[in-house]
């Protein structure tokens, strides 16, 4: 079943085409990885799906919807989460009360939240720690954000994006820079994510990292989509390998 | 003599804790650097002082006075969505001068220049407040009321989204907040207090003019909200009171008064500067400075 359609999407930064008339599918319940060297508009057709810059012409359809044009907070809501290829934690917030926020939006009321009847109930805060527990982080559910580290943070912000209700995740690089443990950790738990039956469109350079985990990958070059199908497929195309590795 | 002295001083400093703690909520809190905060507090002095003067009762007075100016903080929240940091302290600061402008030009409402004299002080429930000591007690209740429910606002999980606002917007509005419209509740409620605290200040001092609305008193405010430390209410009252009482000694050591005035000011600067080189999160501040 298709989840998300991207049709023709364009956007130019100046002279520069970003996104070239980028077309492209996802299917439910599958890891789709966007490829490609830097510069290649990975990044660049996350933020129009998530709704940060607008596209200049195409459609984004999800479940029988267009939502380009809407903002970044509509379309969270319809269903997308994502992290960011820099940290976007909230640095002077602790560690536990940046997974609170993810939760749902009933802390945006005034009022009941002012006269106390958005307390954080019993599920919150169990799921809060079965997500830190997963990551080993539950010691550190006081520490403010900003004090953790570049893998730390990348684990808290993953296990954000987890929380925040969605069906569909979106990964910018979600293991660029850690360690090796740490990649093997992220890549358990999102393998695990897949059994769940998440749907999750994923960026990332790390090869091997990507052809074991996606059932689908693309391959984009400077804005357009020169490839797509299954790993075994685009390992062996010549025209990815030129692209992408040089070769 | 000095007891009154003492009480006189001490409506200033509740007066300035109200008016630098709702400050806070929008500067340290929310992370909107709002240079517009006097502007709300001389609608609410204005509007109260007119009120009053036509005879209304005290409680109509300082809530219309609230209102009014939460209205007008809604209505500057409405440019800010487009508008960020600096840029936004530029805005609002345009929104102070124009302020100041309609006061002082605007002599049919305002009596102009001449400012409005003669403001009743308030009565209550059959209470006089026209003695200090009693109008203190008054100032004291708002000025704690109002500390409460701020407080009550940041601690709040309502507290927590503008906190996070305040880190990193784009990622609040990827975890669905609607970042405008917690903006603009932080703004209004922001001026509402101030408006709170401009009729105050009209019923105190029974005479108002439009150098209430002038950008240069906003910085002794500021400078409370940053030596108190970002995000720290409790950091802003103590500081409000300090600093109301800092310069106080300048009066008794025999300056012309023009030049206490400066004076007060070269002491709020400089203060300002040694906290930032010494101390850039404040006394209780958990908040870097960026």
């Amino acid at each position: 079943m298709i989840n998300l359609e991207i049709k023709k999407l364009n956007k130019h930064f100046g002279g520069v085409k970003a996104v070239d008339d980028c077309s492209f599918e996802i299917e439910k319940g599958s890891i789709t990885a966007l490829i490609g060297p830097n510069g290649a508009g990975k990044s660049t057709v996350f933020n129009l799906i998530s709704g940060i810059i607008e596209a200049d012409s195409g459609n984004i359809v999800f479940s029988d919807r267009d939502i380009v044009g809407l903002s970044p907070d509509k379309i969270s809501n319809l269903g997308f989460s994502r992290i960011f290829q820099a940290s976007s934690l909230f640095d002077n917030l602790t560690v536990e009360n940046n997974l609170f926020l993810a939760f749902d939006n009933e802390d945006t009321k005034f009022w009941k939240n002012l006269l106390g009847f958005n307390k954080a109930t019993k599920i919150k805060k169990e799921k809060v720690k079965e997500m830190l527990d997963l990551v080993d982080m539950e010691k550190f559910r006081k520490n403010p954000a900003g004090d953790l580290s570049f893998g730390q943070k990348r684990l808290i912000e993953l296990i954000r994006a987890i929380i925040n209700p969605h069906s569909i995740l979106m990964l910018d690089e979600p293991v660029a820079g850690v360690s090796p443990r740490l990649r093997e950790k992220i890549s358990k738990i999102l393998l695990k994510l897949k059994e769940e039956g998440e749907t999750i469109l994923l960026i990332e350079h790390d090869m091997d990292f990507t052809l074991n985990m996606a059932d689908k990958v693309i391959v984009m070059e400077k804005g357009i989509v020169i490839a797509e199908g299954s790993p075994e497929h685009i390992k062996n195309n010549r025209k990815v390998l030129e692209a992408y590795l040089g070769e | 003599m000095f007891l009154a002295y003492l009480i006189s001083i001490l409506i200033l400093a509740a007066i300035g804790i109200i008016l630098a703690v709702s400050l806070q909520l929008t500067v340290g809190f929310t992370g909107l650097l709002n240079l517009g905060h006097l502007a709300f507090y001389a609608i609410g002095a204005y509007t109260s002082a007119l009120l009053a003067l036509a005879g209304y009762p005290f409680w109509f007075c300082i809530l219309t006075a609230g209102v009014l100016a939460m209205f007008f903080g809604f209505l500057i929240s409405l440019p800010i969505n487009k508008i960020k940091k600096d840029y936004l302290a530029l805005a609002t600061m345009g929104f102070s001068f124009v302020v100041y402008a309609v006061l002082l030009n605007w002599t049919d409402l305002t009596n102009g220049p001449l400012g409005l004299a003669g403001i009743p002080r308030p009565q209550l429930f059959g209470f006089d407040f026209s003695q200090n000591s009693n109008f203190l007690l008054l100032v004291a209740i708002i000025a704690l009321a109002s500390y409460l429910i701020i407080k009550l606002i940041t601690i709040s999980p309502f507290g927590r989204v503008l906190e996070s606002i305040r880190d990193n917007e784009l990622a609040a509005k990827i975890l669905g907040k609607n970042t405008f419209k917690m903006k603009m509740c932080a703004m209004g409620a922001s001026a509402f207090f101030a408006g709170v605290a401009g009729s105050l200040y009209a019923y105190y001092i029974t005479y108002l003019d439009p150098s209430s609305a002038d950008i240069m008193q906003l910085i002794p405010f500021l400078a409370i909200v940053i030596i108190g430390g970002l995000g720290s209410l409790e950091g802003t009252v103590v500081a409000a009171i300090v600093l109301t009482f800092l310069p106080e000694p300048l009066r008794f050591i025999g300056f012309p008064s023009s030049i206490i005035g400066a004076a007060r000011q070269v002491i709020y600067a400089l203060f300002l500067l040694l906290i930032l080189i010494f101390k850039p999160k404040g006394f209780y501040g958990k908040v870097k400075l960026e």
